[in-house]
């Protein structure tokens, strides 16, 4: 793409979502570089689950361009599985294979996309077990972990294969509040360590604490951007303001 | 009635063997035929929903009477009027069609239920991953489909079992012709009849304890 420029690491344009005949996203534009940390606020219904499920495409994308590291995505003939591997989504609701263990919920990817010997997996699956602090849960199954360390084992199995990008869609809103802080520090984690990040979440907090940008959705728009001082602490639009009133 | 076990233990025990082996080859069939519509039958693609609509629709809206009349005499006439004039079908063959047939569209039934009872994040999940839509479905939806679903498998398989006797009218010979023969032999109407249903209900029921076992097995470590 020679618009993009190399740590253009997201590129959407002119992105539109129906369903039936309610438009969800109306002409979304934004550019996401390596590295950054983007929070998407909005009330319920402002589409920002939508637009990052159209990010890997769970969602077909109904006009527009969304280009991940200069492949669009939104194009008929992508090979979306291989777009796919390189960008790992944790779900409000873990989404955990209970019929596996929690290893073999890591190694699944890897082992059978073949990326890794099954060796290899275990030894990485290991490592991100150790990361998340969860090691001594390798074998046991999904149902008997709590909502936290579910969503860290999440976190675990979207980082197997080694992505370049995280999409978070509410993270922590299906979590008991006193499990809320072990993920959040996961997340924050990986922010550290310079993962490109796109998050949906209610969590002020943490995106005034680790967001290098926030983005503002209202009704299918974007409708403010900035840093999450700008949009947080001095937000200019009377959207931002009123659901900022509400929430904070 | 102990005449009658004393006189032909053996041609009942083999006609038990022929209803077993016809219930468990149609059973094979119908999960593989079960597999296919009901994978087509959850897929988004509308060409092959309609396929699988028209074919669980159209066998379960025929008698499997009929199904074993139309397999037994009527396709092998019709391929004899092709020129074939030596096409033939023996009994436990066109049998074993008609029955998989049958319980191949309820079992299709089955496995779109499963299919559909499994929560959608879980193949959203494994599609994020990069796992295609095949790998998802062997590896991620259908083991835990199939856990759902055995209680109504294990259901279909008793079903098919009983439908077998309908399949002693293209003379098969299994337990209920085996019942048949004897009564035409020594008319004990009442005798015959009463240990042929005595057999059944035995069969049934061990089958049905056996696969309580496997289903309470299959579910350890996985209480949800």
């Amino acid at each position: 793409m020679s618009e993009m420029k190399d740590d253009t690491k997201i590129l959407v344009k002119n992105l539109k979502k129906s369903f039936g005949k309610l438009e969800v996203l109306k002409d979304i534009n934004t550019e996401i570089k390596t590295g950054e940390v983007v929070v998407l606020l909005g009330p319920s219904g402002s589409g920002k689950s939508t637009f990052l499920r159209c990010l890997n495409r769970l969602e077909d994308i109904t006009s527009g361009d969304v280009y991940i590291n200069g492949v669009n995505v939104a194009a008929k003939k992508v090979n979306l599985n291989a777009v796919r591997q390189n960008i790992g989504m944790v779900f409000q609701h873990f989404n955990l294979f209970p019929h596996m263990t929690v290893l073999d919920n890591i190694t699944l990817a890897p082992v059978e996309l073949k990326k890794m010997t099954k060796e290899e997996a275990k030894n990485k699956g290991m490592e991100l077990l150790k990361r998340v602090g969860l090691e001594e849960k390798a074998e046991a199954y999904p149902p008997q972990l709590s909502g936290g360390q579910k969503q860290r084992v999440a976190i675990a199995r979207a980082l197997a294969m080694n992505p370049d990008i995280m999409l978070f869609d509410e993270p922590t809103s299906a979590l008991d509040p006193e499990m809320v802080g072990e993920v959040l520090s996961v997340m924050k984690e990986l922010a550290q360590d310079g993962m490109t990040m796109v998050c949906v979440t209610h969590e002020i907090g943490f995106a005034r604490e680790v967001a290098t940008r926030v983005i503002f959705m209202d009704g299918g728009y974007i409708v403010e951007e900035g840093t999450p001082d700008e949009v947080i602490l001095h937000p200019k639009e009377p959207r931002t303001i009123d659901f900022l009133n509400k929430v904070l | 009635m102990l005449g009658i076990i004393q006189n032909y233990w053996g041609m009942l025990l083999l006609s038990l063997g022929q209803t077993l082996l016809l219930t468990l080859l149609s059973l094979i069939f119908a999960f593989v035929i079960g597999l296919v519509f009901g994978i087509m039958n959850v897929t988004k693609v509308r060409v092959l929903n309609l396929i699988a609509t028209v074919y669980v629709d159209g066998i379960r809206g025929v008698p499997l009477i009929v199904l074993a009349y139309f397999t037994y005499f009527g396709v092998p006439m019709f391929i004899r009027s092709l020129g074939f004039a030596n096409f033939r079908l023996t009994a436990l063959t066109a049998g074993t069609i008609a029955l998989s047939m049958n319980a191949g569209a309820y079992m299709a039934e089955i496995f779109r239920a499963g299919i559909q009872s499994v929560d959608k994040g879980q193949m959203e999940a494994a599609r994020s991953l990069g796992l295609g839509y095949g790998k998802s479905m062997q590896k991620v939806v259908l083991p835990q489909a199939i856990r759902t679903m055995i209680p109504s498998i294990i259901n279909q398989f008793i079903i098919s079992l009983k439908d077998t006797s309908i399949l002693s009218v293209i003379g098969f010979p299994e337990l209920t012709k085996a019942g048949n023969i004897i009564v035409a032999v020594n008319f004990d109407v009442f005798g015959v009849w009463a240990i042929v249903a005595l057999i059944y209900m035995v069969v049934i029921v061990t089958l049905s304890r056996i696969a309580k076992v496997i289903e309470r097995k299959v579910n350890v470590g996985n209480e949800r």
